[in-house]
């Protein structure tokens, strides 16, 4: 793993015990939820209307074959498939250019664009919602091009979303990486962009990483504006998954599955990237 | 406006309107001309931030502004396909909100002492979890990065998985929460309700510390990475133990990643919205009516758009005051320390 080793030195009993307890109680309040999405995912549906069961009377895999009819699981997978993979390669690519320009150049009004872009960071999502819902549907009518309920619509709204992170932290990496490299690669004959791509890319590849990640939980996971600016054909999985509570019944034992096979992806991507998430932060945000 | 004929003859707006490109690389090929002044590298930093720059626009900053000219509308449902013509009213939006002997106004404080109070525990707990296991993980222990992605996970777990799983968790009937609690250890004479009543603020605030505090501990684990060795090493040569370590040079060395960590939980926490309407749906108990959900429901529920974003530009302004507060004490406190 990226963190070195330190010296393994003599630690006194009471921080070697603190140590066990402490992070005993975390991992068992870290692995609960999990652990209840994982066997309640593998029960029959009577055994979850009833009393919680720490462990599962029988064992079935049905619920993993159900959730695919009750909603159009597959349908949902794809909408956020395409609008995260989209919302990603795009606000990673901004945020590149973004943050070339902000740790290379010296330009009038480069203070306020970084203060602008990092203060909407904390705008309440609510105060924006409706505004953008009715400007989307505005521009809608007026060019013809339908943003409001579309995948387009939801891919710039997310792309924007990790936009100001990726930039401040992208920023921070770069400006890690030695100048005399790519101001070489200018003398060279580079342009600008020649020495962007031959050059400063290659060398902040673990901070682009760490940041395309972060661009794709936030779109992945995004609820709110997802709620409002999709239809029934573009309905991501945030959204959908709320099909497996009718009015009748709560389907459980299927909601668990679901929730388990939607978050696979970014689960497994996380855990595997995460060492460049940190590598990406030490060496860029937090310094 | 005449609308459509932007889109349709493309050819005459060619001319003028290809400058300014989607992508920085397009837009300087076709600015050859511009080399005669001499100042075609000036023009590159700006051509680099234009898409970000736009989009932000776009998406931010021209809903914010118009965010804030609603505010001053009555924009109930009859105005609301064409807003243009909405009457004004002035400040009355706000009269309203703010008027604390009214119901709209008294109910707006209450949800806004609620969030206060939410915040203060959840960004607390968040960043508590996260510096006692950031300091207890920095030795390399067996088991220590199988630990490290346990604790990671609920973070990486897509927000509305992670609060469908505590909602079922938190069931009155068929919840473990209350088989642990009522059945296997009888702390409570009969089983309690979580989702509904004051119990609810409870709930928040553990799924907002279960969902929160792993990033807290991955943003410290990057900052302890920062701290020298030898610092390490030579207290320890001075005879210094774990305990002093952590007092003397951990905490210290990590005060400006607390300052902007501590920051960044406490906007996301308080604009929080995924927790609380997975974990409720549309109507959150009073006891669990966060600002952000409250400000929705005002919006959405009673269709009254113009006193909802009078609300939200209340709240933008306290998190702007709040947020340049802080920053001025931090930054202050942090020069008389480098003195």
């Amino acid at each position: 793993m990226s963190s070195r080793p330190r010296s393994p030195m003599a630690r006194p009993m009471s921080f070697v015990w603190t140590r066990r307890i402490v992070l005993t109680l975390l991992g068992l309040f870290a692995a609960l939820p999990v652990y209840v999405m994982l066997s309640t995912s593998l029960k029959p549906l009577q055994d979850v209307t009833d009393k919680f069961q720490w462990f599962p009377g029988s064992l079935t895999l049905r619920p993993y074959i159900d959730i695919w009819h009750t909603v159009p699981l597959a349908h949902y997978f794809m909408n956020s498939i395409v609008v995260s993979v989209a919302a990603t390669g795009l606000s990673v690519l901004v945020a590149i250019f973004a943050s070339y320009a902000v740790s290379r150049y010296h330009f009038r009004g480069k203070r306020i664009f970084t203060i602008t872009v990092l203060s909407t960071q904390m705008f309440p999502g609510i105060l924006f919602l409706l505004p953008l819902f009715l400007i989307f549907v505005n521009i809608g009518n007026v060019t013809g091009i339908a943003l409001y309920g579309s995948r387009a619509g939801l891919i710039i709204t997310y792309l924007t979303f990790s936009l100001p992170f990726s930039i401040w932290m992208l920023a921070g990496y770069m400006e890690s990486i030695p100048r005399g490299l790519d101001e070489a690669a200018l003398v060279d004959g580079c342009g600008p962009l020649g020495a962007l791509f031959r050059v400063v890319i290659p060398a902040a590849v673990p901070g682009i990483v760490a940041v395309a990640v972060y661009a794709f939980m936030t779109a992945w996971s995004e609820v709110l504006f997802a709620s409002v600016m999709t239809n029934n054909t573009t309905r991501t999985l945030a959204v959908g998954l709320r099909g497996y509570s009718t009015q009748y019944d709560v389907y459980w034992n299927q909601i668990m599955a679901a929730s388990l096979v939607v978050s696979v992806p970014v689960v497994a991507g996380f855990l595997l990237l995460q060492r460049y998430l940190v590598t990406g932060l030490t060496a860029g945000a937090v310094k | 406006m005449t609308a459509p004929t932007s889109t349709t003859t493309p050819s005459r707006g060619g001319g003028t309107g290809d400058g300014p490109g989607p992508f920085p690389g397009s837009g300087r090929a076709g600015k050859k001309p511009r080399r005669t002044f001499g100042i075609g590298r000036g023009a590159v930093p700006y051509l680099l931030v234009l898409p970000a720059l736009l989009l932000e626009l776009l998406i931010h900053i021209v809903p914010m502004a118009v965010g804030i000219v609603m505010s001053f509308k009555e924009l109930t449902q009859f105005y609301i396909r064409n807003w243009g013509q909405a009457p004004w009213r002035g400040f009355d939006n706000y009269r309203v909100a703010v008027n604390f002997h009214a119901p709209i106004g008294e109910a707006l404080l209450r949800s806004f002492g609620i969030t206060c109070a939410f915040t203060v525990l959840a960004v607390g707990f968040s960043w508590l979890f996260g510096i006692a296991a950031a300091i207890l993980m920095q030795d390399s222990f067996r088991g220590r990065g199988l630990l490290r992605a346990l604790f990671m996970t609920p973070y990486a777990l897509p927000v509305y998985a992670t609060v469908i799983i505590w909602a079922f968790m938190l069931q009155h009937d068929n919840g473990l929460v209350n088989h642990v609690l009522h059945d296997q250890l009888h702390l409570s004479s009969k089983p309690a309700f979580w989702l509904i009543g004051n119990n609810s603020f409870v709930s928040l605030v553990v799924v907002s510390i279960w969902r929160n505090w792993p990033f807290a501990l991955l943003v410290l684990m990057a900052g302890m990475q920062n701290i020298p060795d030898e610092m390490y090493e030579a207290s320890a040569i001075d005879g210094a133990g774990v305990w002093q370590q952590i007092r003397h040079i951990t905490m210290p060395s990590l005060r400006p990643i607390n300052q902007v960590l501590v920051l960044v939980l406490f906007l996301w926490t308080f604009n929080d919205f995924n927790v609380p309407y997975v974990l409720f749906g549309q109507s959150a108990p009073p006891a669990g009516d966060l600002i952000s959900i409250h400000i929705y429901q005002a919006s959405f529920l009673t269709w009254n758009f113009g006193s909802g974003s009078a609300m939200s530009v209340l709240l933008l302004l306290f998190l702007l005051v709040v947020t340049t507060t802080y920053l001025a004490v931090t930054s202050r406190t942090r020069r008389t320390s480098n003195v």
